[in-house]
């Protein structure tokens, strides 16, 4: 578990004057499943490329199970499974002739069980253009996965996957992580970051804001907690009134949602609030910050290392 | 070995199964042979002597410089190319695939023309069949070799079908299938030169039917393999994984080397 699969040292990548990576450092460890959160634009894809061997990077060092991935790729193809955002196959191959084809090339026996396990069984004999956007990602997660990689690349793995999917795929990462397998998680979807994730790294215009385990980085924020509550005449929602530790507020549907210092005083007060008002309360969760509220907290005051 | 049997089976089931290839591969070709065949023949008799070689000719241009280089770039762009490049399938195997599958459905075209051509419209039949299979692969070389350098050095889907319309067009107009060479203009037959049709049809003539060539058949031969292999050495060496074609190793311009063999041919035989 502790030897180093992935290293990055002060990589960067260019496109013509446009910095997309800026000096980024990280080790990710043999079995870990390493997030990679960031906004649009953050470097998330750039660095995964890099990493895959598809692009060059523009300085800094990337080695990947030991081997730098541009120049060792033919070593390295049989030890990664890629699951690319943008892939597509030609739009006349049948998932079982895509996983046969390549499975060639990985010189494996092809694993046609994996149709069954990702819901594809049915289509096995469709012509790619006839599968659904969630049918072709399962489709590219099956290829990524055939040939029992050391280190699997997820690219926004669950986009356009239903609930069962989606949940299918996560019990997959996590036997997969069981056997021994790294995986690389770049993904828009922070509470499948939080779930699953050992570590993750929030990159932020091409640097790395924070990385860290998903708790370390909830625990390093402003230390918020989020008090969300509803009232039966709504008054809340329009109420300029501050509360005692309140450091914003915003609305979500019926909810007034607060974010505090001070749970206790805050709490207290809002309550005799509601009665002065002859209001009456109806829900009132207080939750620790998660971290997509840590994320957006982050990214809207563009907080670094 | 074994991966690339398995690709190139696949390749050539696409090529059925996509109706854009089968209306290259097939129905375009055979569609129009039967046409130009009825037409030609009837308000020109003399036509009847090329019909063989101007068809199967005509087979060649039409699934290559059409049906090669569109699927190429769309594959490209579709980020087709970067699945195949993280399942390890190398560049070479992604450009002389398409390119033997394509030469495995004119091998049916043309045998479907041969065939037929004399029951149909009387034409002649190859008088040496080795030299006509030997210029029926130079000529499928040598445009297949071509077709994937354009779709290689293409930036766009749009500026495809220009470059292939480039060699398409004037290929129909001066490569000997409707105009006989000897009636062209001193400077375009120095153009014509240039072309794949026109070589391929002085080699049929000259090697396989029997038939006065306007030039050195042999030369038209040589011209062709050399310019095939050569144009498929640099689609190779200019290939690019990227979506956007931007990281190639070298400037598309180096594409023209390719025509090398036909500038040292104009020159010598001048």
């Amino acid at each position: 578990m502790n030897d180093i699969v992935i290293e990055v040292q002060d990589f960067t990548k260019t496109y013509d004057d446009f910095i997309a990576v800026d000096r980024i450092s990280f080790d990710v460890k043999s079995g870990e499943i390493f997030g990679l959160l960031g906004p649009n634009g953050a470097g998330k894809t750039s660095t995964l490329e890099c990493l895959e061997g598809l692009r060059e990077p523009n300085g800094g060092m990337v080695k990947v199970a030991g081997l730098i991935p541009t120049r060792e790729f033919h070593k390295l193809k049989n030890l990664i499974g890629v699951q690319l955002q943008s892939a597509s196959l030609p739009e006349s191959i049948t998932p079982e002739e895509a996983i046969k084809l390549f499975s060639f090339y990985h010189n494996v026996e092809p694993r046609l069980d994996l149709l069954d396990r990702l819901g594809l069984a049915e289509k096995r004999n469709s012509q790619f253009f006839e599968l659904s956007t969630g049918q072709q990602r399962r489709m590219a997660l099956a290829l990524a996965v055939m040939h029992n990689p050391r280190v699997l690349f997820l690219d926004e793995p669950t986009a356009g996957l239903d609930v069962g999917t989606r949940s299918e795929l996560h019990s997959m990462m996590q036997e997969f992580q069981k056997a021994g397998t790294t995986i690389i998680l770049a993904t828009h979807d922070m509470a499948e970051a939080e779930q699953l994730s050992d570590r993750v790294a929030i990159l932020l215009k091409g640097k790395i804001a924070k990385i860290g385990t998903p708790l370390e980085i909830t625990a390093a924020g402003a230390g918020l907690t989020k008090i969300s509550i509803r009232t039966q005449e709504s008054n809340l929602l329009t109420s300029e009134v501050t509360f005692p530790a309140v450091t914003y507020s915003t609305t979500l549907d019926e909810y007034k949602i607060y974010f505090s210092k001070d749970i206790g005083p805050t709490v207290s007060a809002i309550i005799s609030h509601i009665e002065t008002q002859n209001d009456a309360l109806i829900d009132l969760r207080v939750e620790r910050p998660s971290l997509e509220d840590r994320f957006l907290e982050i990214t809207s005051t563009g907080e670094m290392l | 070995m074994k991966a690339f049997i398995h690709h190139f089976k696949f390749e050539f089931l696409a090529g059925i199964r996509n109706k854009q290839l089968l209306l290259l591969n097939y129905l375009f070709p055979l569609g129009f042979y039967l046409m130009l065949g009825f037409i030609m023949v009837e308000i020109n008799p003399p036509f009847r002597e090329n019909v063989i070689p101007a068809m199967v000719i005509f087979g060649i241009l039409s699934a290559t410089l059409l049906g090669i280089p569109d699927p190429l770039v769309n594959a490209r762009e579709n980020g087709i190319f970067r699945s195949y490049k993280i399942n390890g399938i190398p560049a070479v195997s992604i450009l002389i695939i398409p390119a033997l599958t394509t030469i495995l459905h004119l091998i049916v075209v043309t045998v479907i023309i041969t065939s037929t051509a004399t029951w149909l419209f009387n034409a002649p039949l190859p008088s040496h069949w080795l030299n006509y299979i030997l210029v029926f692969f130079a000529a499928a070389i040598a445009c297949t070799g071509l077709s994937v350098l354009i779709g290689v050095v293409s930036p766009t889907s749009r500026m495809t079908i220009l470059w292939s319309q480039l060699v398409f067009t004037p290929s129909m107009l001066l490569g000997g299938l409707m105009v006989p060479y000897s009636m062209l203009p001193e400077a375009a037959k120095k153009i014509a030169q240039l072309l794949p049709s026109t070589q391929a049809m002085n080699a049929f003539s000259g090697l396989a039917m029997g038939r006065a060539a306007d030039f050195s058949p042999w030369s038209s031969v040589t011209v062709l393999f050399v310019s095939g292999v050569l144009a498929f050495g640099l689609a190779i060496y200019l290939f690019s994984w990227d979506t956007r074609n931007s990281s190639r190793r070298g400037h598309p311009l180096l594409g023209l080397l390719a025509l090398l063999p036909n500038i040292i041919q104009i020159v010598l035989l001048k």
